[in-house]
């Protein structure tokens, strides 16, 4: 393993049982991401695709074979300390952007610290700032659904932010977005890469997945192509 | 971190208000049952205290036995003036005094009013009653012998608002059941229903009025002799009224009793009445709570998606655990404070209609703090309890499948 690896999966496997049938998600897939990389999944529906995200995500535990993450075996974790691990270490995008739409854009950036225990003032100062940075700091009472589809990935990236992660995961990012919104998102994801934020990004557009540095191709749950 | 958690329990309470509302409604109802109906039966258990409290230990009360209640209702066989002479011989006896009590009706002008009668025995036997009822004027004079014609009024009866038209004071004229009668008296208050409310006359009256025989007697009363034994005394009257009234051990169809078991039997009667009501007030509750598990189990479908997110960003189980605990403690806890207050209110309603339309201090509400701080207590209890099912199946969600989830 390189000494700048940050997430490494190796050899895994995720085998799901549907009743009968053994459903073979992840056939011994084995992908290695190093701190700072922009890095593009991509494939097509059935390929395996969402179930590399969960583990990668620390989401999910595999079947077989091993996840590091910061050279720190993670395979084997309970769920309770995956949580702790994935708060502090990865920032979720997904494609429906997934705010709490109970709560205004300040406090849905703001949750993933109070999950950290940050005191209030420390997570509603950084909170502020990570809206700002992505220009909302006009928004930031506002709810969910007072908020076009791009703000509100806006709000999710920031809110990816909040616990200063290593690792950014975006799941299909623009998935729910026009062109020229999806655009703007991508745009702030190559920013946060120049800051020095390691970026993984799932997507079946090959227009989006160009953005990235390195893309690797997965199909029938292993990687098929890598570039 | 607690408050914040909170805090946030509080959001999703309102984003539901109608359902969070509907839910509580049960705990409320359950509440305000349980502090509404014990506040009362405290206050009936006190009430009733009062009826009795100014006899003293050492006095006993005969009376015929048909059930318990209003004395001189469903009697069979009634006590008799022979009956009174043969007690009044029993060693450690001081005095022995027959009385009667019969409901009457009482007139002034064209107002009328339904109320006690009772008769008042002479010499000795008057001074016994006045004593051990503690009957005062507050204005005119109590009875004498030899009054004929006279009544003293329980202080009620001489207030303006007793139902009789102008205020009877002394010197009226009040008709009851037919016969005018001189009010001589008016009694000071004494906080009881009974003496309140009755009137007294001499016995001669009372028998012409209501037209008793001659020789029935509704209750005896007994006062002991200093230095008796009281229980002693109680079984040498006993067997004596045996022999009487002809009837063996066991098979008796009088009471030999001290007010203070009187009482016992009343509360115990009142006991039983209140354990009766807790029964449906505690179901009433626990439906209540299953309500609020239903309610959270809902909820945490209806959420799987957003506990999926909060997992994702790093909720662990036990956070998300807190959020919904806390959110069924506070249904409950709310909801017990709204029952509580309601429950004060009602009670105090209760007590006031009673007083005001029935003229009664038999209603009476009597709120214990305990009370109020116990229930809202026991129903944040009740909803944390029932909440901890639902919270659990919240906290052990998986991630992937609660991010799938779609409503």
């Amino acid at each position: 393993m390189m000494k700048d690896t940050i997430i490494k999966l190796d050899n895994v496997w995720k085998i799901y049982q549907m009743g009968e049938v053994k459903v073979e998600a992840l056939r011994g897939l084995s992908l290695e991401i190093r701190k700072g990389e922009f890095v593009a999944i991509m494939g097509p529906s059935g390929s395996g695709k969402s179930t590399a995200v969960n583990m990668i995500g620390c989401l999910d535990v595999p079947t077989k074979g091993h996840i590091y993450l910061d050279q720190h075996d993670i395979s084997k974790l309970s769920e309770s300390d995956l949580a702790q691990i994935r708060g502090r270490k990865i920032g979720f995008i997904f494609q429906q952007f997934n705010l709490l739409n109970t709560l205004t854009a300040l406090e849905n950036v703001a949750l993933p610290m109070l999950f950290q225990n940050t005191d209030r003032e420390k997570r509603l100062e950084t909170a502020k700032k990570l809206l700002e940075m992505v220009e909302l700091g006009d928004r930031m009472q506002h709810k969910p659904n007072e908020l076009s589809g791009g703000q509100q990935q806006r709000v999710a990236i920031a809110r990816s932010l909040s616990n200063n992660p290593e690792v950014v995961l975006a799941d299909e990012p623009t998935g729910n977005l026009d062109s020229k919104t999806g655009e703007i998102v991508i745009r702030f994801l190559e920013k946060l890469n120049k800051e020095g934020k390691t970026i993984i990004m799932v997507s079946h557009d090959a227009n989006v997945a160009r953005h990235a540095q390195r893309i690797e191709h997965l199909k029938d749950g292993r990687v098929v192509k890598r570039g | 971190m607690i408050k914040d958690y909170f805090i946030f329990s509080v959001k999703n309470l309102r984003n539901r208000k109608l359902r969070s509302w509907l839910t509580m409604i049960g705990i409320i109802i359950g509440i305000t049952a349980v502090v509404s109906l014990i506040s009362m039966g405290q206050g009936l258990k006190t009430a009733i205290s009062l009826q009795f409290g100014d006899l003293g230990t050492d006095k006993l009360a005969v009376q015929a036995s048909g059930g318990f209640g209003p004395p001189g209702t469903a009697v069979v066989n009634p006590l008799t003036k022979d009956n009174l002479e043969e007690v009044k011989k029993v060693s450690g006896v001081k005095i022995a005094a027959g009385r009667l009590i019969k409901p009457g009706k009482i007139e002034q002008d064209d107002h009328a009013t339904f109320s006690y009668v009772a008769s008042m025995p002479d010499r000795e036997a008057r001074k016994l009653i006045h004593e051990a009822q503690n009957l005062e004027a507050e204005s005119g004079r109590l009875l004498k012998d030899g009054d004929k014609g006279k009544v003293v009024l329980g202080s009620n009866l001489g207030k303006k608002d007793a139902g009789l038209g102008k205020q009877v004071v002394v010197g009226s004229k009040i008709i009851i059941e037919g016969k005018e009668f001189e009010v001589v008296g008016i009694l000071k208050k004494l906080g009881s229903f009974i003496l309140d409310n009755v009137v007294f006359m001499n016995e001669d009256d009372l028998r012409d009025v209501m037209d008793v025989p001659d020789k029935d007697y509704d209750v005896i009363v007994i006062q002991v002799q200093q230095n008796a034994d009281v229980a002693a005394v109680q079984q040498r009257v006993e067997k004596v009224m045996r022999n009487e009234r002809g009837v063996k051990e066991g098979e008796e169809d009088f009471t030999v009793q001290t007010p203070q078991a009187i009482l016992g039997q009343v509360t115990s009667t009142l006991f039983a009445v209140q354990l009766f009501v807790y029964i449906i007030a505690g179901i009433s509750i626990i439906v209540g709570g299953i309500g609020i598990m239903n309610t959270m189990f809902t909820s945490v479908l209806e959420r799987t998606k957003e506990i999926g997110i909060m997992k994702s960003i790093g909720a662990r189980n036990s956070s998300v655990f807190s959020l919904f605990f806390i959110e069924s403690g506070l249904i409950g806890s709310i909801g017990g404070i709204i029952g509580a207050v309601f429950g004060v209110l009602m009670a105090l309603g209760l007590a006031f209609i009673g007083k005001s339309l029935l003229g009664t201090d038999l209603i009476r509400a009597e709120i214990s703090p305990w009370l109020v701080l116990g229930s809202v207590l026991g129903s944040f209890i009740l909803g944390s309890l029932f909440g901890i099912l639902p919270a659990i199946k919240a906290a052990k969600l998986n991630p992937v499948d609660a991010l799938r989830y779609a409503k």
